[in-house]
C-alpha cells in the first residue's frame, strides 16, 4: 500500500476485443475491495466499434471528485493506435505499460517509466491467446504497487461473467505471468 | 449497512427503482441508457413486476400514464431524443396530476446529435418541456450513489405531490461505474391515492381529466397547480455547497460537470485561490435563495460551468440578480469541460491570496 | 304500470353534448348496457379519446381517464398490465385510432393486450370541424378535401379491421353499423362478445368497429346519414366478423 494522499488516474486502451474494458473493471473492483475510493468510465458508442476501446479508472484514498481522466498518471496501451493517441497525455513521471508484441514504435518520452511487455507473446505461451490484457494488468499492478496481483486474482470471479468462469484459472496464471515478467526485467521499478 | 458493489449508473438506477417499489417499467431502447432498459427487462419479472418494451417513447410515456392512473408506481427511462417524444405525455401527466418518474440520461443534441454525454436538456426539463403552464421536479445526481438515493426520493416526491419527477443525468453518469451501497431509504408518509382509477366499487366514479372548458375551471386548475409548485419550492429545494464562505469565486455546476468543478476548486485552493462551489441537486425547484445569499458577499464573482452553451446560466443570473458578475464556461455537443479548462477560468477571475 | 324499458344504470341520466342524429349516444348506451348485463361496472376502467367522445366519462358511469390523442391503446396497456383483473376498454374515433394513434393500436394488437377497443368510424373529424379522416371515402367532401378526397393527394380510406385481422395478437374483430335497428342489435351482440372475451380472461385484443353517422359534417339530415352508411360506407367498409376465437 502507498502511504499518504494519492490520486492514481489510469487509462487502459487498445482495440475492441483486447479486453481493456474487462481489465479496467477488474482493476476498479480490486481497488474498491481494498477500501480505496474508485470510479470507472468506459468509452462507449461508436468509439468502441472497430476503433480504439478505452476506459478511465481513478483510484484514490479520498473520494473521487472528477472521474474523467485527461492526463493519466498511468497508461496501459495494448496497440499502436492507442500508444499514438494517449502517450502525449501521460503525466510527466507517469508509468506506461506498453504491449511490445503489437507495438513496434518507441514511446518517444524520456520523462516516464516505460515498461515494455510482450503481452500477447506471454499469453500465447500460456495457451491463453486472449490473455494479453491480464499480462498487462499484472505488470501494471506489480510496478505501481497500490494493489497486488493476489488482490486482483481474488476479485476476478466478481468481474468475469459466470459463463467464463472456466477460464479463471488460466487468467489468474496469465495475470501472474505479467507480474513475474516485471520482477524479472524491471526489478528496479518494483523496489 | 449493506456491502458496496461496483455498478454502472444505468443499472443502479434500475435497482434503486426496484428498492423504491416500482410496479411497472415501460421503455424503448436508446443509447446511452440501454443498460437501464435491459436491466429492468431482467429484474422486473424476477420481482414479479411488469416490464414492457414499448413501440416508441410516445407509447412508453402513455403506458406510464396508464399504470400511474391505477395508482401504481411507474417509470420510464430514455435519453434526449426520446424525452423529446415524451413531452406530449408529460404535459398530460401534469394536467392529470399523475405521479411518475422519468430518467433522462442526456446525450448531445440538437437532433440526432451524438451519444456522448451532454447537459443540453436543462431548459426542456426545468421549464416543463411540453405545452402549458407546468413544472416537473428535476433531480440532478452527481454520483452513482446519489443516483440510487435520489431515485428513491423521486418516487416519494412524485406520490406526495402528484407530479412527474425527472431524474436528469448524462451519458457519463449512466455508463460510469462507482461503488454503491444499495440501501433502501425509509419511505415518506404518503397520502392514499383515492383519485386512482381502480374500479368504482362502493364509491362514485373517479375521473382523470385535463380538458376543462367551462366556468373558468382551467384557470382555477392552473392556480391550484401553481400553489402546489410554490409548496414544492419551499420544502423540496436541495443544494450542496463547498468552501463557499470565504470564496472570491463561486463555481456553479450540476451533475458530472460539478465533479469536474470540484476537482478544479480543490486544485485552485492548493494554488492559494479562494474558490468555492455550489451544486444544485434540485434543478427545479432551483436553489435561488442559496445562490442569492452567496451573491450578497461583496466583490465575489460567479462562474457557471455546464456541458451546454449556457442554460442553467440563466437561473444563476436570475438568482444573483445583478449583485455579482456571472461568467460562463461551457462545452457542448458531447464535449466535457476538463479540470484544467475550468481552472484556467477560475485563475482569470480570482486573485491568488498569499497568506 | 309495468316498466318495459328503462335507462341502464351505467348510462348517466343527463343530456349529451352530441349533435342531433350523432351515433355516439347510441354507442355509449350499448356499451353501458353490456357493462350492466355482465355486471362489471365496479371493475371496468374506460379510456376516453380526443375527439367528439372526449366527454364519454360524463355519460358512462365507470372509472375513466382522458388521454392524449391516439394514445389510448398504450395507456390501456399500462392499466391492464398493472390491474389484469380489471376490464379495460378504449373508446376511440377514426382520427384518434386510425390516424394519429395508428402505431399505438397496431402494437397493442400485436402484443395481444387483453383489452377491448370500441372503434367509432364516422369517416370524418367531428370535434375540429369536419376535416378528412383516414376513413373518409374517396370523393367525400370535407373541410380539408373541398373537391372531394382524392386518392392521388390523400390516399385511400384506411380499413382498420382488415389490417388488424392478420395479426396473431387479435382475438375478435368485427365491423358493425349503427344505421338501423337490426344492425344496432348486431352492434350490441358484438360489443357484448368483445367484453365477454376479456371477462373470461382469454388471450388477445378485441375490437368492434361501428360505422356511425355524423349528419353535421356529412351535411345530411339524420335520416339521409343513415341511408348513406347503408348505401355508401358499407361498400368500402363491409360489415362482417373478420375474426373470432375458436369455440371451445
Amino acid at each position: 500500500m502507498m502511504a499518504g494522499n494519492f490520486l492514481e488516474e489510469v487509462i487502459i486502451a487498445g482495440f475492441g476485443g483486447q479486453g481493456v474494458i474487462l481489465a479496467g473493471k477488474l482493476l476498479t473492483q480490486t481497488a474498491m475491495k481494498k477500501d480505496l475510493k474508485v470510479s470507472y468510465i468506459p468509452a462507449y458508442g461508436p468509439e468502441v466499434r472497430g476503433g480504439t476501446a478505452n476506459c478511465m479508472v481513478v483510484i484514490s484514498d479520498e473520494s473521487v471528485a472528477c472521474p474523467l481522466v485527461v492526463s493519466p498518471t498511468s497508461l496501459i496501451v495494448m496497440n499502436k493506435a492507442s500508444l499514438l493517441k494517449f502517450t502525449p497525455a501521460l503525466k510527466s513521471g507517469g508509468l506506461m505499460v506498453m504491449n511490445r508484441t503489437l507495438i513496434d514504435v518507441a514511446a518517444g518520452r524520456d520523462d516516464i517509466t516505460l515498461l515494455e511487455v510482450p503481452a500477447d507473446d506471454i499469453a500465447l505461451k500460456l495457451d491463453n491467446p486472449r490473455g494479453a490484457n491480464m499480462v498487462a494488468l499484472g505488470a501494471y499492478v506489480t510496478a505501481r504497487g497500490i494493489l497486488t496481483v493476489d488482490d486482483v486474482a481474488a476479485c476476478m470471479p466478481d468481474v468475469l461473467a459466470k459463463r467464463y468462469h472456466d477460464t479463471l484459472e488460466a487468467n489468474i496464471k496469465t495475470l501472474k505471468a505479467g507480474a513475474a515478467y516485471i520482477r524479472e526485467h524491471y526489478d528496479a521499478v518494483v523496489s | 449497512m449493506s456491502e458496496k458493489v461496483l455498478m454502472c449508473g444505468n443499472e443502479a438506477l434500475g435497482e434503486a427503482a426496484i428498492l423504491a417499489g416500482v410496479d411497472g417499467y415501460f421503455g424503448y431502447p436508446i443509447t446511452p441508457q440501454n443498460e437501464a432498459t435491459a436491466y429492468m427487462a431482467r429484474r422486473m419479472p424476477e420481482e414479479g413486476r411488469v416490464f414492457v418494451q414499448s413501440e416508441s417513447e410516445l407509447a412508453a410515456i402513455n403506458m406510464v400514464m396508464g399504470a400511474a392512473a391505477t395508482g401504481a408506481r411507474a417509470m420510464t427511462s430514455s435519453s434526449s431524443p426520446g424525452i423529446s417524444l415524451m413531452q406530449e405525455g408529460i404535459s398530460y401527466l401534469a394536467g392529470l396530476e399523475l405521479p411518475c418518474v422519468i430518467v433522462n440520461i442526456m446525450r448531445g443534441g440538437p437532433g440526432l446529435g451524438s451519444i456522448a454525454p451532454a447537459q443540453g436538456d436543462y431548459f426542456q426539463a426545468t421549464r416543463g418541456g411540453g405545452h402549458g403552464d407546468y413544472r416537473c421536479i428535476v433531480l440532478a445526481p452527481a454520483s452513482v450513489q446519489e443516483l440510487v438515493d435520489l431515485m428513491q426520493l423521486a418516487f416519494d416526491l412524485a406520490d406526495q405531490y402528484r407530479i412527474t419527477v425527472m431524474v436528469l443525468g448524462d451519458g457519463i453518469l449512466g455508463q460510469m461505474m462507482e461503488p454503491v451501497e444499495l440501501r433502501k431509504l425509509p419511505r415518506r408518509d404518503l397520502p392514499e391515492k383515492t383519485w386512482a382509477i381502480t374500479g368504482a366499487r362502493g364509491r362514485p366514479q373517479n375521473i382523470l381529466r385535463s380538458l376543462l372548458m367551462t366556468d373558468n375551471q382551467l384557470e382555477l386548475h392552473n392556480k391550484h397547480l401553481q400553489e402546489k409548485y410554490a409548496g414544492i419550492c419551499k420544502s423540496e429545494t436541495r443544494v450542496e455547497q463547498f468552501d463557499v464562505d470565504d470564496a472570491d469565486v463561486i463555481c456553479v455546476a450540476y451533475g458530472i460537470a460539478a465533479r469536474v468543478v470540484k476537482s478544479a476548486v480543490i486544485v485552485a485552493r492548493d494554488e492559494g485561490i479562494r474558490a468555492g462551489w455550489i451544486r444544485p441537486i434540485t434543478l427545479w425547484p432551483f436553489p435561488t435563495d442559496a445562490i442569492g445569499m452567496a451573491a450578497e458577499h461583496k466583490g465575489r464573482e460567479f462562474l457557471v460551468v455546464e456541458m451546454s452553451c449556457g442554460q442553467m446560466l440563466e437561473d444563476v443570473r436570475l438568482a444573483v440578480n445583478g449583485k455579482a458578475p456571472v461568467r460562463f464556461y461551457g462545452r457542448a455537443g458531447g464535449a466535457v469541460p476538463t479540470v484544467e479548462e475550468v481552472l484556467e477560468q477560475i485563475r482569470k477571475i480570482a486573485p491568488v491570496i498569499v497568506d | 304500470m309495468q316498466t318495459v324499458f328503462s335507462r341502464t344504470p351505467t348510462l348517466k341520466d343527463c343530456t349529451t353534448h352530441y349533435c342531433p342524429g350523432c351515433g355516439h349516444g347510441l354507442a355509449h348506451r350499448l356499451v353501458a348496457e353490456v357493462i350492466d348485463e355482465l355486471d362489471i361496472r365496479s371493475r371496468t376502467l374506460g379510456i376516453a379519446p380526443v375527439g367528439c367522445a372526449v366527454y364519454a366519462y360524463d355519460y358512462i358511469d365507470v372509472d375513466m381517464i382522458e388521454v392524449p390523442h391516439g394514445r389510448a391503446p398504450a395507456v390501456a396497456t399500462g392499466m391492464k398490465r398493472m390491474r389484469p383483473n380489471n376490464i379495460i376498454f378504449t373508446y376511440q374515433g377514426d382520427g384518434d385510432l386510425a390516424s394519429i394513434g395508428a402505431a399505438e393500436i397496431l402494437h397493442a394488437a400485436n402484443r395481444g393486450e387483453k383489452i377491448t377497443v370500441i372503434f367509432v368510424n364516422n369517416a370524418v373529424y367531428g370535434m375540429t370541424g369536419g376535416q378528412m379522416a383516414p376513413t373518409t371515402l374517396l370523393d367525400q367532401v370535407t373541410a380539408t378535401t373541398p373537391r372531394g378526397r382524392s386518392q392521388q393527394n390523400d390516399g385511400f380510406p384506411l380499413r382498420i379491421c382488415e389490417l388488424l385481422t392478420v395479426l396473431p395478437g387479435t382475438a375478435y374483430i368485427e365491423r358493425c353499423s349503427l344505421h338501423d335497428p337490426k344492425h344496432i342489435r348486431q352492434v350490441k351482440k358484438a360489443i357484448r362478445r368483445a367484453f365477454e372475451h376479456q371477462v373470461e380472461d382469454k388471450p388477445g385484443l378485441t375490437l368492434v368497429e361501428l360505422l356511425s353517422p355524423c349528419p353535421t359534417y356529412w351535411r345530411k339530415s339524420p335520416k339521409e346519414a343513415m341511408a348513406w352508411i347503408a348505401n355508401e360506407m358499407t361498400k368500402v367498409f363491409p360489415l362482417q366478423c373478420f375474426k373470432e376465437p375458436e369455440k371451445s
